[in-house]
Parts: C-alpha cells; structure tokens; sequence
C-alpha cells in the first residue's frame, strides 16, 4: 500500500497539481480571465494541453462553463482571479445552483497570511458564494489541491448537479508538495445515489392507472438524467398527455400527439388548461417553482402528486404529495416501464380524457390570437425552427424573447433548449451558447436574444470572434425591456420608466462587425429567410438584427400571485 | 411544535457558519443552537432548537441533511431525549430577605449558588429550557441583572429511534 502510494506521488507546485488534476478528469478547455491572484495557474496553460478560452468579463466565462455543462454533462470549468474576478463569476455560479448545472469554478485568493487583511484584490468569495454553490472548497496547503478538484467534480455531477467552487490562495498555487491524485476518497454526508424505489413505483403506477385525468409534468430533472426514451415510452404506453415546465421544454418532443409544451406564467394555452383539469400528475424531477404552477395551494387542490425527484429535500418542499419517488429519475422512469411492461399494460387512446385533451389542443393551436404583424413573435420564430436543423441547440436570454420561444419555438429533439429559467439571468444565452458551441462543435448553436439581454454580454463577441467560436445570436429588437414594459403596461397604467433602449443604441449590425462578426439586419420575413439561411452556412459568429413591435406583450400570461387558472388570453 | 435537532457534523472551520446561513436563507428561525466535539475528533454535534409547523420541521432536516457537511441528522423526540441546557442568572439582592428567598428558590430548581454578594448572587441552573424560564420569572420579583443560556444539548435515549 505504501509502496502504491509513494509510486503515485510527485513533486510539483499546487497550479501545475490543479492542470494536471483537471486534465485527469478530461478537462479540455476553460472559460476565464486572468489576474494578480491566478497568474501561477495561467502560467501553467503554457505546459499542458488545456486551452484556455479568453473572456471579456467573469460573469460570461461562468455562463460558458454552464452552457458547457448543460450540453456536455460534464461539469464546464471558469477561472477567474481574486477580488472583483471572484464576484463576477458569482452570478453565473448562481445561475448555474438555480438551474442544477454542473460547473467548477476555479477562483485564486490572496495569499493565505493575507486573508483577512482587507488585501488587495482580496474578497471572503468562500463566504460570499456559500449559499449559491453546492460545495466550495479552499485548499488552504498546495497537497490538498489534487483532492479538491476530484472531490469538486465528483460533488459537481452528480446526484442534483451544481457549481463547485474551488478557492486557492495565490501560495497555495506556487509552493511545491508532494502530491498524490487519489482515484477513490470518502464524502461521509453525501449520498447522491437513492437504491430504486420499487415500492413507490408501484404505488405510483397504480395511482396513474386510477386517475381519470392523468398528466405528466416533466421538469428540468428529465433534461439532466436523459431519461427523453423513458419518458416517451411511458407517455406512449399510459398515453398519458404530457405538460413540461419551462426547464423541462424539449424534454418530450413537442410536435409529439401527447406533447402539450410548457405550463406557467407564460405556459401555452392548452397545456394550462389541461393541467388544472387534471386529477393526477406524475411530476418528474421538478420543484414545483411557482413560475411553473402559480400559487402553491390553488395547483394542488383536488390533485394527486406523484413527485419523481433525485433530490429528498425536493419532496414536498413546495406541494404535498401522494407518492414520492426518490432517485435518478431516469432509474425511476426505467423501473416504471418495465413493471408496466412485465404487466402488459398499454393503453389507447379512445378514452374522453385524451379526445378532451386532443380538442383543447386542437382549439388552441387554431384559436390563440397572434400579433397581427409581419414581424410577429410567433412568425419569426416559427421561421427558425422551419429553417434550423432539429439537432441544432438553443439557448435564450431573459426577457419577452425568451417566454416567446417558450411558446412558440417546438423543441423537437429532446435535450436541445437551454435557458436561465430559475434565477433568470439577462445576459446568459450568448456565452452559454459559446460554452454550448465548444462542448458540440458540430451542430449549429442559436441565442435567442432579445436588445436588453444580450447587451450584458455582447462582449463574447470578441471570445465567438477570436476564439473561432460561430455562433448565432437570434436578437428579437424591440429596443426595449420588454418584458419589464409588459409588466408596466399591465399593472402600472402604462408609466414607461427606466425601459427605453434606444433606437440602435448600439446598431447590432455595426457593433457585429466592429468585432469582426458578421451582422445581418432582417425587417421582412424574406430579409429573414435570407439571414438565417446566411447566418446557417457561415463559419463566422453571426448576430441577426430583427426589429419587432415594442407594443407586442407574451400572452397568455399568468399574473404572479395567481393561479394557472386565472390565465390572460389574448384579446 | 418546538423541535429538537442533533446534526453530526465534520468538525471543520465554517462548518456552523453553513448551517446557520441554511437557516436564514431558507427562512427558519433558531431558536437556540450549541456546538461541541463528539468523542471522535472529526465530529462536532450541533444541537439546534427551531419552530415551526411539522412540513417546515421537516423541510429543515431535509435540507440540512443534504449539505455535504452534515453526516448525520436526526429530528428527536423530546419524550425519549435527555435535553438540558445550562444557565447563569445574575439576580438582584436588596436586602437580607432576599438572599434567603433566592438561596431557596435556586434550591428548589436544583440550582447552584455562586458569588454572593452584598447586592447580587449568581445561580447557576442546568434544566430543561421550560425550567429555566419557570426560574426566571420567579426571579424577576428580584431583579435579573444578567442571564447567559447555553442552548440545548440533547441525545437520545438508548433504545428510542
């Protein structure tokens, strides 16, 4: 045994222990910036392979590295120095805790004698950052950092995935150990593995079976498990309609028969509808976020819950529910098929529920008033999906964009839409596509933009620029906050404040192209065509400038506070 | 309900930071909390008493139990614990009869009298946290001129789960 070790043991500096820790968990590129406090492990990029991909500000290497993740489901890595470095990254950790995506974000410290010292550039990150991680450490001697960086992945992906923060002081990265990189280690308090649970499955198949208005809710948990076959197979042997949370959008294919696409605040129509008429849902890996169900007690009125989730603390956090199954939901979803199976069970679809179910979606797919113009929400992103291959990925900003794809863009591979759904985060899509973009080279990367969210970080375009990184940036303009504006134009009588952007302050096109991107403009819907088609076959990061109506509001729209409903419809 | 919390914990630095801040952020209340070293060295035991209705009692052993810091976390049953906390009273003394009529009352409560002097005397008095706010309402007759409380330590009885 300790002949073992002392073979595995090496002598090197805590920056060169963290690059090679980093390239034995398969790490090939990182998202950052450097600084005073992170220069020894920069210095280190110069001997091992990693690439490095430069940024213009911390926020968006973190957004990188959580569009990274999302994609890759490998945890994406940012690094980012001291001080104000470490606070930038701070909102795309949050982001990333918010959405469950798995990252490690390496930050360096002043040097351990001078923390606490008020030091330069030196900032408590550890304690700043301890509610919106999953774990943080700070290796406080150079041999702990090897442990670290696998512990950290190890926390990172799996169970409920989450950003890890890795805190290194800048001695810690310079001062030379002998350091041993350990394949197996012990976490005492985290369990993220459940044994299925045969028991409840059964209970909950049982319930289904029952119910005489059964729904499935799929939430974000589908997305991160893969469990798209599972979920389909289920639906298709149940035929059981199937309603997503805006996380979990594309988890089932949406021009599916049973698919009846996002509930919530900016939920479709009919997905709303059917889902406060139902009896029973069988909720997967959701939490119930109230975005997603309005007010808590109106949603669970008169109905069962069956809760599908990895993580315990999720069980009746924020509904009551009948049936709760712990575990990887697709370890679940697996396990329900297969009893379903063994029973022989395989439902038609000649029951009233799923012809009511097909009606309202029928009425609603015919009967939702759309924006009247050319330029219309709705037809502009319909013209994307018509041209954008189904392999491709979406991400969104924040804003009216982002709710109209939600409704109007059909997800129809399973796991291809990405967005800052929890802690909605303006200025995510861009870099998260880049992150995106490197994580799949191959497929076609689009942003869904709106002007106000994509002017936090349009400086990417520099990184999609120099760094080779083509990517599409979809800018819905209406020269607004838009959503902001909806909201004023709804509950404060119209009092426009603090949401005009100017009429091309900045033009989306010159901006593209002071960058070296390419930057179409599209005002008709053959400008459009032309632009995406461009756009498609470039090898150039590329931003699609579309004005649109600054009046246009997302409807149907679920006022916070209210239940599903008390859904608005378009008048 | 009141309820009783034992969280094993790793016995590192900014561990009681962590679960503190659950609390706050996760909007539960303590309402009194106490930390020592288990007979392992790697282990501290929190002891945290908190309110609230059963589903938040048990939001707050859920979450807790998910921070990775946490090895083990139990919600006890006050009627299988042994649950004590310590306290020390300053009490007011204005005269002679005072002092007896304190002496008496600290003996009634199993309490100790410490560092009597011509105006104050300290008790110090190890019970349930019921106890010690009986104790202190009867001392208020005299004056309280100070009060330290510890907070509950509590285990388990053998045999109870």
């Amino acid at each position: 045994m300790a002949t073992d070790l002392e073979n595995k043991m090496e002598t090197m500096s805590g920056a060169k222990a963290l690059m090679k820790a980093l390239e034995k968990e398969g790490v090939k590129e990182v998202f950052g910036l450097p600084g005073g406090a992170n220069l020894p492990m920069y210095d280190e990029f110069a001997r091992c392979d990693i690439r490095h991909i430069l940024t213009r500000h911390e926020q968006s290497a973190a957004h990188m590295a959580d569009g990274f993740g999302r994609v890759s489901r490998k945890p994406g890595v940012c690094f980012a120095t001291s001080g104000p470095g470490a606070t930038n990254i701070l909102t795309g950790i949050a982001t990333a805790q918010a959405d469950s995506a798995p990252m490690v974000a390496v930050t360096g410290q002043v040097p351990v004698a001078m923390i606490g010292r008020d030091a330069f550039q030196e900032s408590d990150i550890i304690g700043m950052a301890n509610p919106v991680v999953k774990y943080a450490f700070q290796p406080r001697d150079a041999k702990e950092v090897p442990e670290a960086v696998r512990k950290g992945f190890f926390i990172a992906e799996t169970g409920r995935p989450g950003p890890v923060l890795i805190d290194i002081p800048k001695d810690v990265q310079t001062n030379q150990a002998e350091m041993v990189f350990p394949d197996e280690f012990k976490i005492r308090g985290y369990h993220p593995w459940a044994d299925p649970d045969m028991v409840n499955v059964e209970k909950a198949i049982t319930m289904l079976l029952g119910a005489e208005k059964p729904v499935i809710l799929a939430g974000g948990g589908t997305i991160i498990s893969s469990a798209f076959a599972e979920l389909q197979t289920l639906a298709e042997l149940l035929m059981i309609p199937v309603v997503t949370t805006f996380k979990g959008k594309g988890s089932f294919p949406e021009n599916h028969p049973l698919s009846l696409g996002p509930i919530g605040m900016h939920g479709h129509a009919e997905a709303n509808k059917i889902m406060t008429e139902a009896d029973c849902v069988l909720a997967i890996g959701t939490r119930f976020s109230d975005r997603s169900v309005g007010t808590f007690e109106e949603f669970e009125k008169r109905l069962k819950i069956i809760h599908m989730d990895v993580d315990p603390a999720e069980i009746g956090k924020n509904q009551t529910t009948s049936v709760a199954v712990v575990g990887d939901v697709r370890a679940s979803l697996r396990i329900m098929v297969k009893m379903l199976m063994q029973k022989a069970i395989k439902q038609t679809d000649e029951n009233k529920w799923l012809q009511h179910v097909k009606e309202t979606k029928e009425y609603w797919r015919e009967n939702l008033k759309l924006h009247p113009g050319e330029m219309g929400a709705a037809k502009i992103l319909r013209k994307l999906r018509e041209l954008l291959p189904h392999q491709s990925i979406i991400t969104t900003e924040v804003g009216q964009h982002q709710m109209w794809a939600s409704l109007f863009f059909d997800v129809i591979q399973p796991g291809t839409f990405f967005s800052s759904t929890g802690l909605g985060t303006m200025g995510w899509g861009f870099p998260a596509a880049i992150g995106a973009k490197v994580a799949k080279p191959d497929v076609h990367v689009v942003d869904i933009a709106g002007d106000g969210s994509f002017a936090m970080t349009e400086n990417s375009l520099a990184t999609a620029v120099l760094e080779d990184i083509p990517v599409i940036v979809f800018v819905m303009n209406n020269f607004t906050l838009g959503m902001v504006a909806q909201w004023q134009r709804t509950f404060y009588e119209r009092r426009m404040i603090g949401v005009d952007q100017g009429k091309y302050c900045p033009d989306y096109v010159k901006l593209a192209e002071s960058y070296g991107a390419q930057g179409l403009r599209a005002q008709s819907m053959d400008e459009l065509d032309k632009a995406i088609k461009t756009a498609l076959s470039s090898n150039v990061a590329t931003v699609i400038d579309i004005p649109i109506d600054p009046e246009e509001d997302v409807l149907p729209f679920v006022a916070p506070g209210t239940s599903l409903k008390d859904m608005v419809l378009p008048s | 309900m009141w309820a009783i919390l034992s969280i094993l914990v790793e016995n590192k630095p900014g561990i009681l930071f962590k679960v503190t801040h659950l609390f706050r952020s996760r909007n539960f209340n303590i309402d009194s909390i106490s930390v020592g070293v288990t007979e392992n060295p790697e282990y501290s035991r929190m002891t945290i008493t908190t309110y609230g209705d059963e589903k938040q009692v048990t939001q707050i052993v859920k979450q807790l139990d998910k921070m990775i810091d946490t090895v083990e976390v139990k919600q006890l049953d006050e009627h299988k614990t042994v649950y004590r906390e310590l306290s020390i009273f300053k009490i007011k003394v204005s005269n002679a009869n005072d002092s007896m009529e304190i002496n008496k009352l600290a003996n009634a409560y199993g309490g100790k009298v410490h560092d009597v002097k011509k105006d104050s005397i300290m008790v110090e008095l190890t019970a349930t946290p019921d106890q010690i706010t009986a104790f202190e309402e009867l001392a208020l007759q005299f004056g309280i001129i100070d009060v330290a409380r510890t907070g509950v330590a509590a285990l388990q009885r053998s045999g109870a789960s």
